[in-house]
């Protein structure tokens, strides 16, 4: 018998699709990794996880993966989230979006979805820049990048993401870079487990774009700067907005309890077929 | 001779050295030669110090290397 030379997570890409199309060093395959990980050590059934995800490099993470699966329009991969939850919220559903898709077109569906407190995971791949159209500077890059869009340095201060969806309601959110596999899987066992909405923001490279037009030619290079700016959240709490400049903060910014939308929503319908009427909440037309 | 495997799968591998530069204990080495695909696939030249950490797998973006996995961590399964 010829052993097995499979890689672990073999077993759950389409192999007929590989090698991905993704540049060499990208970190769209590291955080493909990191995502089976924290799915094995959150216990998650496999046959349960529906992944979805809207228009670029990264968004195209799903296709590769052996499970339900939806590519939809650009921005717009939490709305299809949501009414896949609802539909059944039995699905694992998971959203693999890049920093334009969530924070530039989609940035409302992704504040809103932290809102209600929707019972799904959503694994932002922030690299700083749009891969997938060559470049352009997208609304996390950091103040004075480079991109085809902005020649002289980005003139606008970038998105604070996990600040973000933590302000607008989210109950778990973490940052990690794809430097920190270990971390990263772990923040998304638990963003995996987590009974609302999971922000896990991933910082990546792409070195075709990003790197290339900011003195980093090579994902090595890259993968450098991100491990050596990286600080982890406790410590960066006591410095100063002076001190913290050009550094990345790492680790958990949110992780509590709230009441989840896909439960209200089914408590709703239960209390309708029982009593005719929803006994939670009073019409505002009732005595019309 | 060490009693595991560390294999690159040269149809995966895209030659972007990660797992050269990352690796801990410097176990796999730039390859001088192209393979058929033009990528210079890393070798595991000093498989002898791999601790079997697993950082290589986990990092390498292709999904291209296997590392046995320890056999005391196997039978705790
Ligand atoms: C409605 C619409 N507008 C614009 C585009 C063009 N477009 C495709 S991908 C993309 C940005 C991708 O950037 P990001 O989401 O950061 O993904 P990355 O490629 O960096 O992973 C844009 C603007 C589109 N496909 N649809
Ligand atoms: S262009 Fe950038 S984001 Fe897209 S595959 Fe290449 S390295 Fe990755
Ligand atoms: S398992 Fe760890 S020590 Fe062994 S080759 Fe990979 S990174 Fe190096
Ligand atoms: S990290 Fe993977 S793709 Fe990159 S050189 Fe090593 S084996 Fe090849
Ligand atoms: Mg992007």
């Amino acid at each position: 018998m010829v052993e097995n030379r499979e890689n672990r997570f073999m077993k759950y890409l389409r192999k007929d699709r590989l090698p991905h199309i993704f540049c060499a060093g990208c970190g769209n395959g590291i955080i493909m990794n990191t995502f089976f990980n924290g799915m094995e050590l959150a216990e998650v059934d496999f046959d349960q996880v529906v992944m979805v995800s809207g228009i670029g490099c990264s968004s195209r993470i799903p296709g590769y993966v052996k499970c339900d699966s939806l590519h939809t329009t650009h921005g717009r991969p939490i709305s299809f989230a949501t009414g896949i939850k609802l539909a059944n919220p039995e699905n694992e559903v998971v959203v693999f979006t890049g920093d334009g898709d969530a924070a530039a077109i989609g940035g409302n569906h992704l504040i809103h979805g932290a809102r209600r407190n929707i019972n799904i995971t959503v694994i932002c791949i922030n690299n700083n820049i749009y891969g997938m159209t060559g470049g352009q500077i997208s609304p996390t890059s950091p103040q004075g990048s480079y991109g085809s869009t902005a020649p002289y340095g980005a003139l606008e201060r970038p998105f604070n993401l996990s600040e973000m969806v933590k302000a607008a309601g989210a109950t778990y959110v973490a940052r990690w870079t794809t430097a920190q596999p270990v971390q990263l899987s772990n923040a998304i066992k638990k963003a995996l487990k987590n009974k609302g909405f999971s922000f896990i923001e991933v910082i990546s490279q792409c070195p075709t774009y990003f790197g290339r037009k900011n003195r980093m030619r090579s994902p090595i290079e890259m993968l450098k700067w991100m491990k050596e700016e990286s600080i982890v959240k406790r410590r960066a709490d006591k410095l100063s907005a002076k001190e913290l400049e050009g550094k990345i903060i790492v680790g958990e910014f949110q992780n509590k309890e709230e009441p989840e939308f896909s439960d209200k929503v089914c408590q709703l319908l239960e209390a309708q077929c029982t009593t005719g009427k929803p006994s939670s909440t009073r019409s505002a037309y009732e005595g019309d | 001779m060490v009693d595991f495997m560390i294999t690159v799968d040269e149809n995966l591998c895209k030659g972007c050295n990660i797992c050269t530069e990352f690796c801990p204990r410097k176990v796999y080495q730039e390859s001088g030669i192209l393979n058929k695909k033009g990528v210079h696939v890393p070798v595991p030249e000093n498989e002898d110090k791999c601790t079997q950490c697993q950082l290589c797998v986990m990092m390498c973006p292709d999904q291209a290397i296997k590392v046995d996995e320890k056999v005391d961590e196997k039978d705790d399964k």
